[in-house]
């Protein structure tokens, strides 16, 4: 009986303890929101910009964009760099307190739309028919146009000229379909370099499935693709290369991406896209290097389309300031400087003109847009790609139609639902 | 006053006193568990306070979705539990026999500079788990020193945190063993047998003697804390019965330190079942979630996929499965009278 009385009070103290915390954490955490609608007319609270910044140019380009919009609006905004962006923001959204504005992949934007952490925006903007068609659609849910795209980027062929002309290549050489890929990886491959490198993954290799005809998912998104005769060729081709010993993955090569096997000439070819320009020129500024698009496959030409969004978030207190804020830096002229400074492509049809001027270099990314496919976006995806990807590490030496069959029954869960 | 009034004042000072902590421990941990076990069983999507009324109560759905179905969350988990028992399999008895035998070997009152190789043995202990990570990865770098030095003795090394293959896999492989369809065609949580027997991948074992480097040195002092509790005189009497060194060793010293050996591998175990640290920096789970474990997947699911509820449930059954074996370690343990 002694021993009951002991821990009684203390019992007793504990769940009155943590229930008085768990009152007042209440009121300072999770109910806090109170209504944005309220609040959200411009009250000049200071706006919370968080980036997934690919470094310092990036960080601080926007930084120096946010900085020009607060003069001109009189609304403070501060940029912050998260280092684990996906974290960082499940962070804000749990606590009711997120950043009011933040970068959103395609692939988290399903999600987030779904657990109505997102303001869809997209339709107030005023310039709002200047993206790219295929942009919008990546970020639209249900006829909602959630948010701006930012900028977007594709894959293309990214060639060592150096290596090149010491194969005995010209230009005429360069690579238009399957099997001149093939040849001319033969060709580059001498002692330690390999002729082409690309990344373990989906973002690189699946470029290969556009080329074939194939796709992950239907036009519609309503039904899984991954199991296709033209996705099994395109798998089959890019394992052939490696049995050949002409194309290795860029961790076989112990570089971290393609564009670092590439740098360290391991590689004479890699599949990339636009954002290489700034890696090579910050860590391989000797390294001379051409891009063209990628070569076409059985079914035409194919590459990926990668893009990123301004998000707003629907619990933010600051609306009306916020979709101001990406107004401005979505308007072309900004999304020119963005490109200067990190080697983006801008979202808005009316910079490509002046874009494609200005680097021509670039123009086998630009022209990639044409005919690029989104990667699958549906909430969920995100983790059938992983999958995918872990399951292309083994592709040399594993069995294609396997990977092709079990990342089926995935993805269709994920669409299925 | 009697004598029982008297105490129950000291009761209620005795409470006053622990009451800050009693609070601290409540508020910290106490109530984040029980909130994480409603997640557990809940649909809470991320957005606001997981006890407002919009969050529905889901049973065992999530825990039902991650070990059972076939979906893909299940084979995650699956890969994740076979990885880490791998993990836990080797570490627990190399680290555990590493520190007892360097225990052993500076407690040796012949050997000179004792102080100077406790330091050193400890070292790894005291360092960053994050920074040795990184030291880690350039090292085991498919070009990095470890490589070299194997390639010194004619061995051609493998590209450690880029093979994906198992090493028991790799060692059939090499006398010519496939997958007999017995053992590919027949799953355990999502992953056939033949996967379950794949052994640790080469990045997995990279992280093994990353954990045996790292923790030896802590369990090490323990270690030599408990000999220095056996006195020198059951020594003596071993001596005198005519047992040689390692019959003193295996049949005196060893079983004086039982209560030690079970703090050890108690801690052992938790530590291993809980890795995540290496995980993060180093590889996020690959190659092909080679490296992938329950506690890294817990995160993963939870604040990358937007899947709370099955991220709280894989931490409790991870929470279930140290309880468990700490209980049968308990029991195997026993003194037995």
């Amino acid at each position: 009986m002694k021993h009951l009385h002991r821990t009684g009070p203390a019992a007793a103290l504990a769940v009155a303890a943590s229930l008085a915390l768990a009152a007042c954490g209440g009121g300072s955490g999770f109910d806090d929101s109170s209504d944005p609608s309220t609040d959200g007319g411009g009250g000049g609270e200071a706006i919370q910009i968080l980036i997934g910044s690919s470094g310092d140019a990036e960080t601080q380009a926007v930084e120096e964009a946010v900085a020009a919009w607060s003069e001109e609006s009189g609304t403070e905004a501060t940029v912050q760099a998260a280092t684990d962006l996906a974290q960082e923001l499940s962070q804000g959204f749990t606590s009711n307190n997120p950043p009011d504005v933040f970068y959103v992949s395609t692939d988290a934007l399903a999600g987030y739309a779904a657990n109505g952490s997102l303001l869809a925006y997209g339709d107030q903007l005023a310039n709002a028919d200047d993206f790219y068609p295929t942009l919008v659609d990546a970020f639209t849910i249900d006829d909602q146009f959630y948010c701006a795209p930012k900028d977007f980027s594709t894959l293309g062929l990214v060639i060592n000229t150096r290596l090149w002309k010491d194969a005995g290549l010209t230009d005429a050489d360069v690579p238009t379909t399957w099997d001149e890929l093939a040849d001319v990886a033969e060709t580059l491959t001498q002692g330690k370099v390999v002729g082409l490198t690309f990344g373990p993954e989906y973002q690189r290799v699946g470029s290969f499935f556009p080329q074939a005809g194939g796709s992950m998912v239907s036009e519609d998104g309503s039904e899984a693709t991954v199991d296709s005769p033209e996705n099994l060729e395109a798998l089959d081709f890019v394992q052939q290369m490696m049995d050949d010993g002409v194309a290795s993955y860029s961790s076989t090569l112990g570089a971290g991406w393609g564009g670092e096997a590439f740098g360290k000439e391991l590689a004479a070819m890699t599949i990339e896209g636009n954002w290489i320009a700034g890696a090579m020129q910050n860590d391989f500024p000797d390294v001379d290097y051409t891009v063209a698009e990628l070569p076409e496959g059985p079914a035409g030409p194919g590459t990926l389309a990668f893009t990123n969004c301004w998000g707003i978030a629907a619990q933010s207190g600051n609306q009306d300031d916020a979709v101001s804020l990406v107004e401005y830096l979505t308007q072309a002229d900004q999304q020119l400087t963005f490109a200067d400074a990190f080697g983006v492509i801008p979202s808005v049809q009316s910079a490509a003109e002046s874009y494609a001027a200005d680097r021509p270099e670039f123009q086998p990314f630009v022209a990639g847009a044409e005919y690029a496919q989104n990667p699958p976006a549906q909430e969920g995806a995100a983790d059938v790609i992983a999958d995918f990807n872990a399951q292309l590490e083994g592709l040399e030496g594993g069995d294609p139609q396997a990977i092709l069959e079990s990342v089926q029954q995935s993805m269709q869960a994920v669409v299925g639902q | 006053m009697t004598t029982a009034s008297i105490r129950r004042g000291q009761n209620r000072d005795g409470w006053l006193f622990v009451a800050p902590a009693m609070l601290l421990l409540a508020v910290f941990l106490a109530f984040p568990v029980l909130m994480a076990l409603w997640v557990s069983v809940s649909d809470w999507r991320g957005v606001g306070s997981p006890f407002s009324g919009d969050v529905g109560f889901v049973g065992t759905d999530n825990y039902a979705n991650i070990l059972t179905g076939g979906s893909l969350q299940q084979r995650d988990f699956g890969t994740a539990m076979r990885n880490n028992v791998y993990y836990v399999l080797l570490v627990v008895p190399i680290q555990t026999a590493v520190a007892l035998g360097l225990a052993v070997l500076v407690h040796t009152k012949a050997l000179k500079g004792r102080g100077f190789f406790r330091t050193a043995f400890y070292f790894p202990s005291v360092t960053s788990a994050v920074a040795i990570t990184v030291l880690w990865l350039f090292l085991f770098n498919s070009t990095g020193a470890v490589n070299a030095m194997l390639g010194w003795v004619g061995i051609d090394g493998p590209n450690w945190f880029g093979d994906a293959r198992g090493i028991i896999h790799t060692a059939l492989g090499a006398v010519g063993v496939d997958a007999p369809a017995a053992l590919t065609d027949h799953r355990a949580l999502g992953i056939t047998w033949w996967e379950w027997l794949a052994g640790p991948s080469f990045a997995m074992s990279a992280f093994i003697l990353l954990a045996v480097f790292t923790t030896s040195g802590t369990f090490m002092l323990l270690f030599i804390a408990a000999l220095n509790n056996v006195g020198d005189e059951v020594e003596e009497a071993g001596m005198v019965d005519g047992a040689n060194a390692w019959q003193r060793f295996w049949h005196l010293t060893l079983p004086m330190l039982r209560p030690t050996l079970f703090t050890v591998l108690t801690l052992g175990l938790i530590g291993t079942w809980q890795v995540f640290d290496q995980i993060y920096t180093g590889t996020q789970g690959g190659p092909a979630k080679t490296t992938l474990t329950p506690a890294y997947l817990s995160f993963q699911t939870s604040f990358n996929s937007q899947r709370w509820g099955e991220g709280a449930a894989i931490a409790f059954i991870l929470f279930a499965i140290i309880v468990v074996l700490t209980l049968l370690q308990r029991w195997a343990l026993r003194e037995k009278s």
